[in-house]
């Protein structure tokens, strides 16, 4: 009997369900440095900046392995809850005809599978959006460019800039006329020399023009200029979901600690307090980030 | 205060028997008194019945002065009504105005089927009790003396307050999700508390939360509603006590 304990009885589950969702607090907030930079480190040196990290977020074999632990916690997370809201649901099967449940509990608490059902949904598009583009998508990501004017002619000139610091230019991708391009990109980032087969470098996926021209009004590409229709439901969207995850982290973040036992008056308020606070500003930041970049551009 | 008379209107649920499908049934009652209790209210109602000839309605009862449990009912969308710290049979009809219309519902969890009209059968709470809430005493003859054994006064307290429990099923009633929690947690603490009941302390936690769960109670999800309602103020520190009990004893118990 005990021996399943810990995997099925009720008590379990409630571990899991507290163990996971902490840990996925911390996520957040490792989430949200990574996206600060978006609107404290601007311009070029911006872009560049983002990038990078993005590459480092994507190879660094101690970061790949603490994704698969937020890829599963999210899992079992979401898993897990649906689980225990289906044997809520059926501890009552006839529902009062009259209830007050306002005069004894906070509305967020009596909300919580909805509200996580919502981010999951969420998570689903965000991932979708940036994720599956950086990662699968069959389509290949821009790659990182930068505009360098000459100093001779004062001409400009567009280049790829590969890891090791190089600037290859972007013209070599291009046939001229009659004669094939000199260089090609392979495997989605790769720079190869095409007659020597040569690896010349390697770019950066450029995630930074992709999530600026998802939140930007403006997604003038080329010098041609267009306006991004969906900016502002893509904006409102996010926005929602921010507000929804603060209701969730409102009661989930001081919840998690009462059911992994830790419950005494000398640090009750304290963690009711750090949790709240962590469930306004947590979104909120997470919130104005989209909030600038359609504003700015 | 002087008393006061008031008309009420009643809407309680009524049903014949387990098997049946019960319903809201709408009464009228004149000239209740401020000073009577809920029950005497409703003793009031069953005389009417009777008089109409009519079936009166069955409601649990015993003892009346708040210690006993017995009394249930889920008053106006709370558990023992619009008042806390306090069982139906210490709700006064203070509580209501003139022309208030009153909701009365059984409890409802599928672990407390309908008996009657608002008779729940709560035998599961005593199936939970007897999975582990119990300190085995061995029939000696010589069993010493419980003072005998020293118990650090906080902990004398935090298991008296626990064992202030009276199984009245309030948290169940009034959880979202219909869970006992409250009610094993206390159980499980007033014994884990005391040198006496930690001898079978990893027993019992587990024990108890097996028969929990397969009465069919719901999942905790730390609403807090139970312990507003819990006429005895029962804290949410029991809960949180079992589940340290619970994972201390899951992941070393040797059954």
């Amino acid at each position: 009997m005990s021996n399943s304990a810990i995997l099925s009885s009720s008590i379990a589950k409630k571990y899991w369900m507290a163990l996971t969702g902490l840990f996925l607090c911390l996520f957040l907030v490792g989430h949200l440095l990574g996206n600060l930079q978006l609107i404290f480190v601007t311009g070029e040196e911006g872009k560049r900046t983002f990038n990078e990290y993005a590459y480092f977020m994507t190879h660094n074999p101690f970061v790949k392995v603490l994704s698969y632990v937020t890829y599963l916690s999210i899992l079992f997370h979401a898993i897990d809850g649906f689980l225990l809201t289906i044997k809520n649901n059926k501890a009552r099967p006839v529902p009062y005809a009259y209830n007050n449940p306002g005069a004894n509990s906070s509305t967020p608490s009596r909300y919580m599978a909805l509200l996580g059902s919502l981010i999951l949904v969420f998570i689903v598009t965000h991932m979708a959006n940036f994720w599956w583009k950086m990662k699968f998508s069959s389509d290949p990501m821009p790659l990182h460019q930068v505009v360098v004017a000459n100093p001779q002619s004062g001409a400009e000139e567009t280049f790829y800039i590969t890891h090791t610091g190089d600037y290859i230019p972007t013209s070599a991708f291009d046939g001229e006329g009659e004669m094939p391009a000199a260089m090609e990109v392979r495997n989605g980032t790769e720079f190869f020399l095409k007659e020597v087969n040569l690896k010349r470098g390697e770019g950066y996926k450029d995630l930074h023009s992709v999530v600026l021209s998802f939140f930007g009004q403006d997604k003038t590409k080329d010098g041609v200029p267009e306006k991004n229709e969906m900016a502002l439901f893509a904006v409102i969207f996010y926005v929602t979901a921010m507000m929804v995850l603060a209701f969730h982290l409102w009661h989930g973040f001081a919840s998690a600690f009462q059911s992994l036992g830790l419950n005494h008056r000398a640090y009750n308020k304290m963690i009711r307090v750090a949790g709240q606070t962590f469930a306004i500003i947590v979104p909120a930041l997470f919130a104005i980030i989209p909030i600038l970049l359609f504003m700015n551009k | 205060m002087a008393s006061k008379f008031i008309n009420i209107t009643l809407k309680i649920w009524r049903q014949k028997n387990s098997q049946a499908k019960g319903s809201m049934e709408t009464y009228q009652l004149d000239h209740v008194s401020t000073d009577s209790s809920f029950l005497e209210m409703l003793d009031q109602l069953n005389e009417q019945l009777i008089s109409e000839r009519k079936e009166p309605i069955a409601f649990d009862h015993d003892c009346r002065e708040g210690i006993c449990g017995m009394c249930s009912l889920y008053i106006n969308g709370r558990a023992h009504g619009p008042d806390t710290g306090i069982t139906t049979c210490q709700l006064h009809m203070r509580m209501f105005k003139d022309g208030d219309t009153i909701y009365v519902e059984p409890w409802r969890s599928a672990a407390f089927p309908v008996i009657k009209d608002l008779v729940v059968d709560r035998s599961a709470f005593d199936r939970i009790q007897q999975a582990g809430g119990f300190v085995s005493v061995n029939t000696s003859g010589r069993t010493i003396d419980a003072n005998s054994i020293p118990v650090p006064k906080t902990d004398a307290d935090k298991a008296f307050e626990a064992a202030a429990c009276i199984g009245c099923g309030a948290c169940v009633a009034t959880c979202k999700n219909g869970s006992a929690m409250l009610f094993v947690g206390a159980k499980v603490s007033q014994y884990a508390l005391l040198p006496q009941g930690k001898v079978e302390a990893k027993n019992r936690v587990l024990n108890m939360v097996r028969q929990m769960d397969e009465e069919g109670f719901g999942n905790c999800t730390n609403t807090g509603a139970c312990e507003i309602e819990c006429p005895k103020g029962i804290s949410l520190e029991n809960i949180a006590r079992m589940n340290r009990e619970f994972l201390s004893a899951a992941i070393s118990s040797e059954n």
